[in-house]
C-alpha cells in the first residue's frame, strides 16, 4: 500500500500545525516522521488515520481518496503514545476488539477469532498475558498489546504515534529493535512519529524531518545525518557545534577573525557554521581554523568531551578521541574535518 | 512520620539525640499542642452530634415512640402508601430522564469542542444555583391556568400542574445536574483516545459508546444516579409549588411529612420521615462504596 499526501494544510486557531506538506510513502516502507514537539508530525499522522481533518490538501491511500472515508473505513492500524488500551477489557478482548466489531456479514466465528488473537499474541510474544488487564501490565507490554490490537484488523497501513515515548530508555531500545524485525516479518507500510533522532535513524528506512509544519528534509538515515539539507536539520540531528559567522567576499569570519575555510559559492551575509562535535580535529596552537583554551574535560568511554573557549569569544563542546589527553588550561588549535555553512 | 523516625532511633549517641530533637521540633511546627488538638476534635464532634446525629436519632425515636405497631400502621395508611408510590414513580421518571440527558450532555462536553460549550456547562449548574421554590414557580408560570401554555393545555385537556407530570418535571429540573456533574470530570480525564482507538479498529459510533465509553464510566453513572435519586425523593420546595397538595394524589413523601406534622400526627410524620432518613443512610453507604470503585478505576493508560 502506498500513501500520498499533497499540499496538506491544518490550522488550530492561529497555530499552523501543517503548512503545505507533500509526502509519498512507498509500499512496505518503514518511515519515521522526526521533529521537535509542535512540528506537526502527530497532526500529519492523525490526518492520515482519519482522526483529524485537514483544512486543505489531499490524502491518497493506495491511490484512492482517503479523505472521502472516515477513520472507520480506512482500515488503518493506529498505535497511540499512551497505548489507549480498553481498561475494562482483558488483553485477549483488547486484541479481539477489532474482530468483534466487524459487520455481521464478514465477522468471523468465535473459534477463528480465538485462533487469530492467539497468533497475534504469539507474534508480540505475550500469549501468557491473555487473561490480564491493562493495569496489570508494564509499559512495554502495554505497547506491544496495543500493536497486536492494531494488527488484528489486518490494516492496510500501520501508524504509530510516538510508540515508545512513554517508556524508559532500556525498554525503548529493546522495543525499537523488536519493531524493526516485526516490520521485516509482516512488511506492512508503516509510519511512525518520534522526536527521538536515535530512534528514527535506527528503526526507519527513510526519515522525514519536520519543523513548524513543514518538511525540512526527506532521506535515508545516512542522508539526513551526513548531508543535512537545512540549518535546522543539521542542528536537530546529531550533536552539532553552531557558530554565527559572516561571509564577505569569499572569506568566512567569526567576529573580526577570518577563518581559513573555503567559502566557494556562498552568498555574502550573516550565516551559520555547523560542525559535528567529533569532526573538530585537535592540533597544536595555530594549526587550524580556530584557536581556543580548554576549560574542562570529561571522559565518555572512547571520547573525551572538552569545553573550549574560542578566541572569538564563543564557547563550544568538542568530542576528541582518547589518544591525546586534553587538560584544562591547554591552548589548542581546531580544524573542522567537515563543516556546512547555511546562509541566514 | 517524623515521630516514628524519632522513636525508632536509639538515643545513645549525641548525633542520634540531635536528630531526634530536630525531628521533634519539626513535628511541633506542624501540629498544635495536645490540648488544642483535643479541643478542636471535641468541638467538631460536638457540632456533628448536635446538628447531624441527634436530629437523625430523634427522627427514629419519635417514629417508634408509641412502639412498632403504630409505626407500621402509620406507614400502611392509604395516604402514606399513595405518597410512597408517587415518590417512587416521580423518582423513577426524573432519574431516567436525567440519566439520558446527563449522559448526552456529559458526552458532548467531555468529548467534543464546540462553540457555546462554557455556556452549556454553566446552564447545567443552573438548577443548583436557583432556589427550588423559584424552579417550581417557573413551571407554574409556564403551565398554570394563567401561564404561557395554560390555555392551550386546557383546550387539549392536558393536566400538568397539580398532577404527576408537573411534579416529575419540577423534580427533573432540580436534579438535572447530578448525573452530568458526576460524569463530566470523569470523562474529561479519560480523554478520547480509547474512543479513537475503537473507531480506528472499525467500531461504529454506537459500538464505541456501548463497548468502550459506557463501561469506562459505569461507576460514575451509578454515582450520579444515586445522588440524583436521593435528591429526587427528598425534594420539597419545587414539588411543593407545583403539587397542589391533593391528599392521596399529589403528595410526595416530604410533602406528606409536613402535612402530618402540621396536623399533630407526630408518629405518622416521623414514620414517613424515617423512611427518607433510611434512604439517606443507604445512599451514604452506597456512595462510599462507589467512590472507592471510582478511585480504583483510574489511569490505566497514563503511566
Amino acid at each position: 500500500m502506498t500513501i500520498e499526501v499533497k499540499n496538506l494544510v491544518k490550522q488550530f486557531g492561529s497555530f499552523k500545525a501543517l503548512d503545505g506538506v507533500d509526502l509519498k510513502v512507498d509500499s512496505g516502507e518503514l518511515l519515521a516522521l522526526l521533529g521537535p514537539s509542535g512540528s506537526g508530525k502527530t497532526t500529519l499522522l492523525r490526518i492520515v488515520a482519519g482522526l483529524d481533518w485537514p483544512d486543505a490538501g489531499e490524502v491518497l491511500i493506495n491511490g484512492e481518496d482517503a479523505l472521502a472515508q472516515g477513520a472507520r473505513e480506512r482500515h488503518v492500524g493506529f498505535v497511540f503514545q499512551h497505548y489507549a488500551l480498553f481498561r475494562h477489557m482483558s488483553v485477549f478482548e483488547n486484541v479481539a476488539f477489532g474482530l468483534r466489531v466487524q459487520p455481521r456479514a464478514v465477522r468471523k466465528d468465535e473459534a477463528t477469532i480465538r485462533r487469530r488473537v492467539k497468533e497475534l499474541l504469539d507474534l508480540v510474544q505475550l500469549d501468557w498475558l491473555a487473561d490480564r488487564y491493562p493495569s496489570q501490565l508494564s509499559g512495554g507490554q502495554r505497547q506491544r498489546i496495543a500493536l497486536a490490537r492494531a494488527l488484528a484488523i489486518e490494516p492496510r497501513i500501520l501508524l504509530l504515534d510516538e510508540p515508545f515515548g512513554a517508556l524508559d530508555a532500556k525498554v525503548r531500545k529493546e522495543l525499537r529493535r523488536w519493531l524493526r524485525s516485526l516490520h521485516h516479518e509482516i512488511n506492512v507500510t508503516s509510519i511512525f512519529v518520534t522526536h527521538d533522532q536515535e530512534e528514527a535513524l535506527e528503526v526507519a528506512n527513510r526519515v522525514v524531518v519536520m519543523d513548524k509544519g513543514r518538511i525540512e528534509q526527506i532521506g535515508s538515515p545516512d542522508d539526513v545525518y551526513e548531508t543535512p539539507a537545512t540549518a535546522f536539520v543539521h542542528g536537530f540531528i546529531g550533536e552539532s557545534i553552531e557558530l554565527p559567522v559572516r561571509v564577505e567576499g569569499g572569506v568566512v569570519r567569526l567576529g573580526d577573525r577570518p577563518l581559513n575555510l573555503a567559502a566557494d559559492g556562498l552568498v555574502s551575509g550573516a550565516s551559520r557554521l555547523f560542525v559535528r562535535r567529533h569532526d573538530m580535529l585537535v592540533g597544536p596552537p595555530g594549526s587550524g581554523a580556530f584557536e581556543g583554551a580548554v576549560r574542562h574535560v570529561r571522559n565518555f568511554g572512547p571520547v573525551q568531551r572538552a569545553e573550549v573557549a574560542l578566541s572569538g569569544g564563543e564557547t563550544i563542546e568538542i568530542d576528541a578521541p582518547r589518544g591525546r589527553e586534553l587538560r584544562a588550561g591547554d591552548t589548542i588549535g581546531l580544524e573542522p574535518r567537515r563543516y556546512r555553512i547555511f546562509t541566514g | 512520620m517524623t515521630m516514628q523516625i524519632a522513636d525508632s532511633v536509639s538515643l545513645s549517641s549525641p548525633e542520634a539525640r540531635a536528630r531526634a530533637h530536630a525531628a521533634a521540633a519539626r513535628n511541633n511546627l506542624r501540629s498544635e499542642p495536645r490540648a488544642v488538638r483535643i479541643a478542636i476534635i471535641a468541638l467538631a464532634m460536638i457540632f456533628l452530634t448536635v446538628f447531624v446525629v441527634l436530629p437523625l436519632a430523634l427522627v427514629f425515636a419519635e417514629a417508634f415512640s408509641k412502639g412498632i405497631l403504630p409505626y407500621l400502621s402509620a406507614l400502611a395508611e392509604p395516604e402514606a402508601l399513595a405518597a410512597i408510590k408517587l415518590t417512587l414513580l416521580v423518582a423513577a421518571i426524573s432519574v431516567s430522564l436525567n440519566l439520558v440527558f446527563g449522559l448526552v450532555a456529559a458526552w458532548a462536553i467531555a468529548k467534543f469542542e464546540f462553540p457555546g460549550k462554557t455556556f452549556l456547562i454553566t446552564l447545567i449548574d443552573l438548577p443548583f444555583s436557583v432556589s427550588p421554590v423559584i424552579s417550581g414557580l417557573v413551571f407554574v408560570l409556564l403551565f398554570g391556568a394563567q401561564g404561557y401554555f395554560g390555555g392551550w393545555l386546557r383546550d387539549h385537556d392536558i393536566q400538568i400542574l397539580f398532577a404527576v407530570p408537573g411534579i416529575a418535571l419540577a423534580t427533573t429540573f432540580v436534579t438535572f445536574p447530578f448525573v452530568a456533574r458526576a460524569l463530566i470530570p470523569l470523562m474529561q480525564e479519560q480523554g478520547t483516545q480509547e474512543e479513537e482507538a475503537a473507531i480506528s479498529l472499525g467500531a461504529s459510533g454506537l459500538q464505541t459508546f456501548f463497548r468502550v465509553t459506557l463501561p469506562n464510566i459505569k461507576w460514575g453513572v451509578l454515582y450520579g444516579v444515586l445522588l440524583c435519586n436521593a435528591r429526587a425523593m427528598g425534594e420539597f420546595g419545587a414539588v411543593s409549588v407545583v403539587s397542589g397538595h391533593i391528599r392521596g394524589e399529589t403528595n410526595t413523601m416530604p410533602l406528606l411529612v409536613e402535612i402530618l406534622y402540621d396536623e399533630y400526627q407526630f408518629v405518622a410524620a416521623f414514620a414517613i420521615a424515617s423512611l427518607l432518613a433510611m434512604l439517606a443512610l443507604i445512599t451514604l453507604i452506597a456512595k462510599t462504596i462507589l467512590e472507592r470503585q471510582l478511585d480504583e478505576g483510574q489511569d490505566v493508560n497514563d503511566h
